[in-house]
Order: C-alpha cells, then structure tokens, then sequence
C-alpha cells in the first residue's frame, strides 16, 4: 500500500492542483488568443505579445516596478538582517518582547490599514507621493519579512564560528563581515528575494503610496482590467509567470545540485 | 635526544617557590542569573605546563575557561596572564588561542585560508602567511587538503584543521576544549600523544579541558578535578590516583573502596580504623585523622590482594568474605567480594598466568587483604 496512490488520493490531487493551477493554465492558453474576445477563442497567435511591446504605458510601468522592487528590496534586506540580528544576539535588553512583536506585527496587518496610515504619514510629512513613497512604502512592509527568513537562519547559527574569529584577532566588525554575514548570506539571499517578489506584486499599498508619474505593473493591470480585459494584459501575466517560474526553477536546482555536490563531498570524506 | 620522559620528570615549577605562576585565577567567580558556575576559585597554571581541567559536565570547566579566552567575563575576581591583568581585554586582543569543542572551522573556508584567518587578522605580510600557512600543513599532516572546504574532510582531518588553525598564531596559551570528544576511541589514543608532543615541540602553555579522566592522566602534567565550581584537588595524575585528598575525589577518578570507620588509635603516623561491625583496618600515612575522627579508609581494587585461603602470618589487614560477583576481563579479573559484615569490596587481579592454580568462582569463600600502606585516610 505505501506509496500507493489509491483512486481517493488520485482525485484529491486531481481536484487540488486543478483548483491551484486551472485559472493561470487558462489565462497562458487566452494570450496566444487570436480574438479580441477574451471568453472566445478564434485560433493561435501571438499578436498580443507584440502588440504589448509597443505599448508604453504597460512598458514604463514595467520599468518603475522592476526599480521599485529592486531599490526596496535591497534596503529592505539590510534593514531586516539588522533587526533579526538584534533580535537573536541581544535577547536581554529591556522592551525586547515589544520590539519584537512591533518588527512582526506588519506581516499579518492589513496591507489596507498599513496602505493608509503610510498614506497619511507622507500626507503629513508633506512628501510628494511618486517613486520615492512606494519604495519606503514597500521597505515598511516587506523588512518584517526579511528578518523573519534571517532570524530563522540566525537562530540555528554556530555561535562558536564567530567566537573563534574573534579568538584569532578578528574584531566584532570584521568578525561580521567575514565570518557571520557569508555564512548567512544563504538566507539574506532569500530574503531578498522574497521582498523582491512581494514588492513586485503588490498592488494595495503601492495604490495608497504612489502619485501621478509612479504607477506600477500591478496598478496598470488593474486599471487597465476595469475597462475590460484585453488579451495584452493575458500576455503580460503570462510573461510574469515565466519570470517568476524560471527564477523559481533555477534556484531550485542550483540548491539541489549544491545538496548532491555536498553528499558527494562528505562520502569522499569518510572515506578517505 | 632527550626523551620525552626525562623533561617531563624534571619538570615541576609547582614545587618551586620561585617560580611565578603563568596564568592566575585569583578569587574567580561567575554568577549566570540565578547559577554560580565558577564559586570563588583559584588556581594557578605555570608556564609551558600541561594542565588539564578535569569534571563532569556542568562543573564550571569549560566557563573557567572561556573567562581565560575573554567569551565570559568574571562577576568577581581577577584573571592573571604573565603578571597582567585580563579585565576588559576582549578576546581578540588577548595572547591566548582556543581550539573548540565543535572546531567552529568556517565553513565557507579552505582549509588554506582557515589556517590564515588568525594571521590576517594581525595584519602579517602575505609571503609569511604563506609560509606559516604551509608550515602549519605540514605539522598537521594535511598538504594534501589544503584547498579543500571542512565539509571535505573526516572528522580526525577536521580536528587537526581546528587544532593547527589555533596555533598558527603562536599564542602563549593554548585553551582546548574537550579537543578529543568528538573522535572515534582508537584516534583519540594516537591523538593524545600528538597533543602532547606538539605542545612539547611549540613549548606552549595548555589548558585543556576534559570530562574523559584517562585524557587527562594520560596528557596532563597537573590536574584539576573540578566539582560545582570550586577546584577539588590540583596534582600530578599520580597523586590524585594515588593520594586523593577527598572521598569525592577518590570516588570521582578511577574505582576505589570507601571504607567508613573511626580512627580507634594513632601511634605516630599510623592508625587503626575501626569499622562498624568491627573489623579493624591499620594504615600508615595516615595524614591529619585524629583519634575519634569519621574518616573514610580509600583503597584502589587492584591493591586488594584475593585469595581462597587465609594470607600468611603477620598480614595485618585480612578479611574473610564470599564471591559475589566477578567478571573476567581478559587482562584482569575484577571481583566483587562481599565481606562477612555485608560491605561489598572491588579487587581486581592481573591475569598474569594463563591458567590459575587458585581459581575462584561465585560464592566461594575467598580472603582478601591488603599491605598497610595500600590506601589512604581521607578525612574529607
């Protein structure tokens, strides 16, 4: 029976993955639609995909996410391996369960009610909303999210490794940067990574953060959608889609070919 | 060529009044929130000494001697090295080197660059890095996996990574750190005489710290034997086995009998025990028992002579019992003989014939003594 599939388990899977993936297979097949009529389809094509290469308005708000994500991402990535460092090295300053919980609170807040007191904030402040507001918007949100991963790595981390750097001469900055940072850099990657992700499909709080001359992929999609769906906007997510699972796929085997390499490393080792 | 056994018997600053001590802890202790780890210790270590911290886990060790290499600082108390004081030199400007229980080698590191880390950090030009680099590869019998990452090596390649990475350096102290817990028994015995060895050959200062009592005599010029954070008794591994100065630290290395009882007399430097149901024990070097004192009489079981009939004349110590237990180690035989008051007594006996002419086997009745001088008194 183990490893069996019996016919429940077949239908359960069935059932799930096509609740997963049956919307996104629809919407590739609807890009290569030769029809204006989305619902309709009138035979192969890939008229839309050109058409969307000259079309400037999806272009530039390609242009302003793709900055956005970066830009917030790598602050956002700084910002959250210095909190998750804090939190696990420095467990017993006082007010630690506060800070803590305030660094994690924005991952489970409402991106509405995050979206409008950031909103009001730059209101406040008299910041003129634009590039600058969705990319501090964004480091807000997404910061938590990097210390998260970090912290989770930093929790499982052989203090002993940074002890000996300091042991041999290293002091705590150097310590830092050659033996701590690299050995965690695995999970700062990752971070990054996730903050990019989430930075490049958010759609709430870049709509309360931005201005006129800063709209983003999201945003134009969405805008564009309520005057009806055109096959363009198929494309695009379909063009999404193939960003994110190739970025997807190839961290997935640059990891289990790291993982097959180290198993062989280690057999060799023992040995010889 | 001098052998090893020559300098070590010449070597005892201990006994040197002259001597200044190399490394002082001087009322040291360490509070963790609501646990004394270290409770008010001294000790002091010379130099180019062997000294090995010996306990069981939890014994305030391996915290005496991170406060050495500045992980832990003191709550009072002051730590000498060379006559300085170590408070508020943080770690990584002081002369001492560890080497880790864990090796904590960096994984992201060649062995190479492992090796050099210490050397860099003190800002050594490239081309004697290289040198000490290759020097250090070289003593540690790893050329041949130099370029390697520690995930690359076994676990002996490992410890002797770690171990030659903490003396590149050439620190004037050497801490180790259960520097053997993670090896296989075999590599652990050929390893210890390479510890000793290099630490002859680098003349270096080391403090090792073990829980493993045969490590420690085995390398240890002088032990501490340890117990909730105060120092038991420092000596020779010959005199904590042979003269431990407490019933916790005769129970704590080797196995001994304790043999309860009250001094009854004392001529000179020799008293009779008189235990409770009578039986009398006389020993010589009987140390500081008073007439009257609870004392306890500590007695090695290969001390204990064991025999199926009564020993000649003139034995002073001679007890009748039974055999209660034995097992037969190939090497030795270890009896368990339960005396006729009830006590049960550990002797074991050197196989040194094939075959014995006097085979003992369970619940026969068996004797079983000892010379005068055989144990000691503990008052402790």
């Amino acid at each position: 029976m183990q490893g069996q599939l019996s016919r429940f388990n077949i239908v359960a899977l069935v059932l799930g993955f096509s609740f997963l993936y049956l919307p996104i297979v629809l919407l590739v097949i609807y890009s290569f639609n030769e029809s204006r009529l989305v619902t309709v389809w009138g035979g192969f094509s890939t008229r839309w995909y050109s058409s969307l290469f000259s079309n400037r308005l999806l272009l530039d708000a390609a242009w302003v996410t793709a900055r956005v994500a970066f830009v917030s991402a790598t602050v956002a990535t700084v910002l959250g391996t210095l909190a998750a460092l804090a939190l696990t090295r420095y467990t017993r300053f006082r007010g630690r369960f506060l800070f803590s919980g305030m660094v994690f609170a924005p991952l489970v807040m409402p991106e509405v009610i995050t979206g409008l007191s950031l909103l009001l904030l730059f209101v406040a402040i008299g910041l003129d909303r634009g590039f600058l507001t969705i990319v501090l918007a964004h480091i807000t949100f997404s910061m938590c999210f990097v210390a998260v991963v970090v912290q989770s790595r930093l929790i499982s981390f052989d203090r002993s490794l940074e002890e000996a750097a300091m042991d041999l001469g290293a002091t705590p900055f150097r310590t830092f940067i050659h033996v701590t940072l690299p050995v965690i850099m695995p999970a700062v990657v990752s971070g990054w990574m996730l903050a990019f992700t989430l930075s490049l499909d958010d759609l709430v709080i870049a709509s309360f953060a931005s201005g006129p001359g800063a709209t983003t992929l999201p945003m134009r999609i969405y805008s564009q959608v309520r005057l009806g769906v055109t096959p363009e906007i198929n494309a695009v997510c379909t063009l999404l889609i193939a960003v994110v699972t190739v970025g997807v796929l190839a961290a997935a085997i640059v990891n289990k070919r790291r993982d097959i390499q180290r198993q062989r490393d280690e057999q060799v080792a023992q040995r010889g | 060529m001098k052998s090893l056994g020559s300098i070590r018997r010449s070597f005892a600053p201990w006994n040197d009044p002259q001597a200044r001590p190399y490394i002082s802890f001087q009322n040291v202790t360490k509070r963790f929130a609501d646990f004394t780890a270290v409770n008010n210790l001294s000790l002091d270590i010379y130099e180019r000494e062997f000294f090995a911290l010996l306990g069981a886990s939890g014994c305030g060790k391996s915290t005496l001697l991170r406060m050495l290499a500045g992980f832990e600082t003191p709550t009072s108390g002051r730590i000498l090295l060379d006559g300085q004081d170590l408070s508020g030199i943080p770690p990584y400007k002081r002369p001492v080197n560890m080497m880790f229980q864990s090796y904590a080698l960096f994984p992201h590191m060649t062995v190479e660059a492992n090796i050099a880390f210490g050397l860099k950090q003190d800002g050594m030009p490239k081309a004697a890095i290289a040198e000490r680099v290759a020097e250090m590869l070289k003593l540690a019998r790893l050329e041949q996996f130099a370029k390697r990452k520690p995930h690359q090596l076994s676990g002996g390649q490992r410890q002797r990574v770690a171990l030659a990475r903490s003396v590149a350096k050439r620190p004037k102290v050497l801490l180790l750190d259960e520097p053997l817990g993670a090896l296989d028994k075999k590599l652990r015995e050929a390893t210890q005489f390479e510890l000793m060895d290099l630490q002859q050959d680098l003349g270096l200062t080391f403090v090792v710290v073990t829980h493993d009592q045969e490590e420690a005599m085995t390398m240890a010029d002088r032990i501490a034997i340890m117990d909730k954070g105060q120092v038991m008794q420092v000596a020779t591994p010959a005199e904590i086995y042979e003269a431990p100065a407490s019933r916790f630290v005769a129970d704590f290395v080797g196995s001994v009998n304790l043999l309860e009882g009250k001094v009854a007399s004392r001529t000179g430097n020799s008293v009779v025990i008189s235990g409770g149901s009578g039986a009398q024990i006389s020993v010589e070097n009987a140390g500081e028992a008073a007439p009257g004192a609870e004392v306890a009489f500590a007695i090695r079981p290969e001390k204990i002579r064991v025999s199926s009939k009564p020993p000649a004349e003139g034995h002073l110590n001679a007890m009748q019992g039974e055999v209660w237990d034995l097992a037969y180690l190939g090497d030795m035989t270890v009896y368990h003989i339960k005396l006729d008051d009830g006590q049960v007594v550990k002797a074991s006996a050197l196989n040194s014939a094939r075959i014995s002419d006097d085979p003992l086997t369970w619940s026969d009745r068996a004797w079983i003594s000892f010379a005068p001088d055989a144990g000691v008194v503990l008052t402790r």
